[in-house]
């Protein structure tokens, strides 16, 4: 089986901050790390790998240069080889560019049976590029892939994630799923798999190695446009009312009445 | 000097101390031991034999990686990098001087954490004098086999340890050092016992126990390298543990600092942070000057010892300063926190307990004098 999961490299969200004057993410000294959802996306490719001898892992990525990192990384799991889609072409990309670039790279490689991709990256929380991509292809895909229940002879069994239950789909290769993050643990590298992954080439592919035409990437091909963006300013402190029940609840009903909400 | 690998190892180890070692390390203190799957997912992540070829299961690495996983491991819990990191140290004499079937038998399966082994030198009449040694292990010819008799002490691991290194006189006319050889010694085998796990002032999850011998029948394929060689063993193989020793002590000053760091920003007293008062300031200063020193000796020698160089003597400073530096680190760390500090609710009490063993074991820092002076005085 042939298996090619699509990740990203982002900035640690946990650590970002916007500059308010600008509306851009600070990223001076924040670590880049490999998409959570993108993890488990690998995890559950590596888990089918695990089990069947003779499958392939290939991991795409597009970026920067430096988003080689996260496709090293991806490699010190357990991948066996890694793709970056990186060129000045590519660059301000908005979702519908980039789901063209990387379904680009796909119709390249052209011999696959299953793409994983996370359901969402954590920077811009579209959920977009996955279902683009297969859509691009032409093939089925399944969206927030909770479990997969089998995987045999063509055909996966896999159950998807809704708001108040699930949905048990069955669902022939070649196809998309989009994994969230209660399809698995991610495992850790190993000592063993940075070594190799270090010793490893990582492909590298611009605008004229992957089956796309010049309008359909980069910012001149994205509908996207992004006029501002801003942090909400923060509401004013609250009022703290202090006093028995019967006197604080007086209390509020006259600062209401005084605001003209009641 | 250091590589991309290098830099991937460090996130690794710190990923895996904040989220497998620093949730658990307060309970394994007062519980005298570490869960039984963290060995098994350590091992799955290739921590149990860094520097060990990979025909043993081991990842073929270098020390400066080995130092790495260390001191990361170190900064949330040096107990677990003792657990972890010892078959490391104890797989050494096997790695340098065992035949293929020692290696095979008894080497891989420490590797893959599916056991534990132990090193046993130190006895109560012979600590850093090993010519004082003895434990007997002498050639019965009529059993066809050798017969270990005497007593070991302070063997980390020595409670749950599947086998061990132990260095033995299996000459008693030999002068000094000169009659002492290593043997592989099984836990099972009749006449094995072992002391009550000691009660220590720290590491309490890194297990420590005597280990007594009566009248063991070793077989002589359980001869570790030549008779007579096990001094040689023995030293051979300090320079690289003294190299691992001083990671620890880094890694424990280290996280002294970044505990000292963070509880300063947090607690206020005065109406504003103690990080404002100058003082702790100051001392925040010290002690990050002191563990950069002392990063920077540890990974020198680290490096050397991967060149193959000489090292004697400059594994001898990085341990003699990394043990020095997390005392001092732990106990200004210790005294920013207050009064907090001395309760064990918080790590930089179970963190200062553990530093105070750096400067002990794997030579004293007395000894690592001894070892410099003797190099500069030659």
């Amino acid at each position: 089986m042939k298996i090619l999961v699509c990740v990203k490299q982002v900035p640690n969200t946990n650590e970002v901050k916007i500059n308010p004057k600008t509306g851009t993410l600070i990223r001076d000294g924040v670590e880049s790390i490999l998409n959570p959802d993108d993890d488990n996306a690998l995890e559950a490719a590596l888990q089918i790998k695990d089990a069947n001898e003779g499958t392939t892992v290939t991991v795409i990525s597009m970026g920067p240069p430096q988003a080689a990192e996260a496709l090293r990384e991806c490699l010190a799991k357990g991948a066996d080889d890694a793709v970056l889609l990186s060129s000045r072409a590519f660059g301000g990309a908005d979702t519908w560019a980039t789901s063209n670039t990387i379904a680009g790279a796909i119709k390249k490689i052209a011999d696959y049976d299953l793409i994983f991709a996370g359901r969402q990256a954590i920077d811009g929380d579209t959920a977009q590029v996955g279902p683009q991509i297969a859509e691009r292809l032409g093939i089925p895909q399944v969206t927030y892939v909770e479990e997969i229940l089998k995987c045999e002879g063509g055909r996966l069994t896999v159950k998807r994630q809704l708001e108040d239950g699930y949905e048990i789909i069955e669902i022939p290769t070649p196809c998309l799923l989009t994994a969230v993050k209660e399809l698995n643990t991610p495992r850790y590298m190993s000592v063993k798999g940075i070594y190799e992954a270090c010793g490893k080439e990582i492909t590298v592919w611009n605008e004229h190695d992957i089956v796309v035409k010049p309008d359909e990437i980069g910012i001149n091909a994205s509908p996207t446009k992004v006029f501002r963006s801003f942090t909400p300013e923060p509401k004013g402190k609250g009022m703290l009312i202090q006093g028995t029940p019967r006197e604080a609840a007086a209390k509020v009903i006259e600062e209401l009445e005084k605001k003209h909400i009641l | 000097m250091f590589e991309l690998k290098h830099e991937m190892l460090r996130k690794l180890a710190r990923e895996f101390a904040e989220r497998e070692l620093e949730p658990i390390a307060a309970d394994a203190e007062k519980n005298g031991g570490y869960p039984k799957e963290l060995q098994k997912k350590a091992a799955e992540c290739g921590f149990g034999g860094i520097t060990i070829p990979k025909e043993y299961g081991g990842a073929g690495g270098d020390y400066k990686s080995l130092a790495i996983v260390v001191e990361e491991f170190c900064k949330k819990d040096a107990a677990a990098s003792s657990m972890l990191m010892s078959n490391s140290l104890s797989g050494a004499p096997y790695l340098y001087y065992g035949t293929e079937e020692q290696k095979q038998k008894y080497l891989k399966p420490m590797v893959l954490g599916e056991t534990i082994g132990a090193f046993a030198l130190t006895e109560p009449g012979a600590g850093s004098d090993s010519a004082a040694t003895q434990t007997t292990c002498l050639w019965d010819e009529e059993q066809g086999c050798y017969i270990l008799n005497g007593r070991k002490c302070f063997i980390t691991m020595g409670p749950v340890c599947d086998y061990a290194v132990v260095f033995a006189k299996s000459d008693l006319q030999a002068k000094g050092t000169r009659g002492i050889s290593a043997f592989i010694v099984e836990a099972g085998w009749e006449g094995f016992s072992r002391g009550k796990a000691e009660e220590k002032m720290g590491m309490h999850a890194s297990v420590t126990s005597d280990l007594i011998f009566n009248n063991v029948k070793v077989p002589k394929e359980n001869l570790l390298g030549e008779e007579g060689q096990g001094f040689k063993i023995a030293m051979g193989i300090l320079d690289a543990g003294r190299v691992t020793v001083a990671a620890q002590g880094l890694g424990i000053a280290a996280g002294c600092l970044d505990l000292a760091v963070r509880y300063s920003k947090e607690r206020v007293q005065f109406g504003r942070p103690i990080c404002k008062l100058q003082d702790v300031a100051f001392k925040l200063a010290d002690m990050a000057t002191e563990v950069q020193a002392a990063r920077l000796l540890v990974y020198d020698v680290a490096d050397k010892l991967d060149k193959h160089e000489k090292v004697t003597m400059q594994a001898a400073m990085a341990k003699y300063k990394a043990g020095e530096t997390c005392n001092t680190v732990a106990y200004k760390a210790l005294q920013i926190h207050g009064g907090y500090g001395y309760m064990q609710d918080y790590a930089i009490e179970r963190m200062t307990r553990a530093a105070r063993l750096v400067s002990i074991y794997e030579g004293t820092s007395e000894i690592q004098k001894l070892v410099i002076s003797g190099n500069l005085l030659k």
